[in-house]
């Protein structure tokens, strides 16, 4: 349990998905204009990337990983289809999306009206994709670790945008240069937060 | 050959260098771009990958913009996208494996990277295959330039050295430097600084080019 909690903790903080990979910067920047669109986002990329990456993580283990064929019958054991990974993820990444808004337009219409043009635009968010991508290169060993990682990768994007929104309301009565506005003070303040970010990274869990 | 080089044509291989740049203006591909900028080799060969994906991704779909059913598109896009995602991976494993491992993957990432869908769904679904080739080409190129901008920025003062492919390391602050108590700037190696230097970068272009600039 206390490493499950461990790599939830580490995944918020310490390996956050924009302020130590960059992943999913384009929807962040596109999106933080207001904390509630970005909170809107933030939840959808939550929801999305704790059904994917479990999904994905059995995909590896029962048939892309080398030898993961071995539950068929014997003679699989030299397989290795890992170089088919970026096909499969991205494939199951796109038909979750789909099946998500799906289900969601017809068992939660208030939500969905919420979410509204965000689902479809996750397909592409590189956090989702990302997060498939870690979750193969860092071999993780149970659902469970998948699990943990996946949702602390979610919640600190989630914290990312939403902290980055509300500094952004904050900033339009301040005087910045014109040529900053906009996009250049919302690249300067995320490296800013960035760099505050990685006071978490000496601690070890 | 006059008519492929057109007036038209060539802007269309130009603009993403200065006034349309996919990062700074355009706002596309940030994701992967500022992770690999640590060293000049990764984001010279991440920029040539992204170019060479764009590039063909550009024409594979141009080539099959009337036959795509508009619902699915996004799927299509993103399995012609994957496939040469793949090639360029297995490619880059194969002659070029210590890039490949800096790379780790961000290679993969490229599949999301918003350049790609940004440009097949806002010119190759509407343009022949041959525009479509220079323009994935211009953006892979201007999305490469800032790449190689940053990463130098950042090889020169975090490290003093300079990676270039084939060339190995080349060293540009002098060791006597260091003799006299020069220091390499360590906050420059870190990930946050690259979102500074795009940040500077910005301001630069903005302040040169004023109809660039956002009103708030």
């Amino acid at each position: 349990m206390q490493e499950l909690i461990n790599i939830f903790i580490k995944s918020i903080f310490i390996d956050n998905m924009v302020f130590a990979f960059f992943l999913g910067m384009c929807s962040y920047l596109a999106v933080s204009k207001t904390v509630k669109t970005s909170l809107g986002l933030g939840i959808a990329v939550v929801f999305v990337l704790i059904i994917t990456t479990p999904v994905n993580y059995l995909l590896n283990e029962y048939i892309l990983g080398p030898g993961s064929m071995v539950w068929i019958s014997d003679s699989f054991k030299d397989v290795d289809l890992s170089f088919l990974s970026f096909i499969m993820f991205i494939a199951v990444i796109a038909s979750i999306v789909q099946l998500v808004e799906m289900i969601v337009e017809k068992y939660a219409p208030a939500l969905y009206s919420s979410l509204g043009i965000f689902l479809p635009l996750i397909a592409v968010n590189c956090a989702i994709l990302g997060g498939s991508l870690f979750m193969q290169e860092r071999e993780y060993e149970s659902m469970g670790q998948v699990f943990a990682f996946s949702l602390g990768s979610g919640i600190g994007w989630l914290l990312a945008i939403v902290a980055v929104a509300a500094i952004r309301e904050r900033i339009k009565y301040s005087q910045i240069p014109a040529p900053l506005k906009g996009l250049g003070i919302t690249f300067i303040i995320t490296g800013i937060m960035g760099i505050a970010f990685m006071s978490f990274m000496g601690i070890k869990l | 050959m006059s008519e492929m080089f057109s007036k038209k044509n060539l802007k269309l291989l130009t603009n993403p260098l200065g006034d349309d740049n996919p990062i700074t203006v355009q706002v596309l591909g940030v994701c992967s771009a500022l992770a690999v900028t640590v060293k000049l080799e990764p984001a010279i060969v991440m920029g040539l990958s992204v170019t060479i994906v764009t590039a063909f991704a550009n024409v594979i779909i141009s080539a099959l913009r009337n036959t795509i059913p508009s619902r699915i598109r996004i799927i299509v896009q993103l399995v012609v996208i994957a496939a040469l995602v793949i090639l360029v991976d297995q490619i880059l494993k194969a002659y070029a494996y210590d890039v490949s491992k800096q790379l780790s993957v961000f290679v993969g990432l490229i599949i999301t990277n918003c350049i790609l869908m940004g440009r097949l769904e806002a010119f190759a679904l509407g343009n022949k295959p041959w525009p479509s080739f220079l323009d994935g080409i211009g953006n892979g190129a201007g999305y490469g330039m800032i790449l190689i901008i940053i990463a130098a920025l950042r090889e020169i003062t975090g490290s003093g050295t300079l990676t270039l492919p084939g060339l190995g390391e080349l060293r540009i602050i002098p060791l006597s430097f260091y003799d006299m108590g020069y220091a390499n700037n360590g906050l420059m190696i870190l990930p946050p600084m690259a979102l500074i230097t795009v940040g500077l970068i910005i301001w630069f272009q903005r302040s040169r080019s004023k109809h660039l600039q956002e009103s708030n």
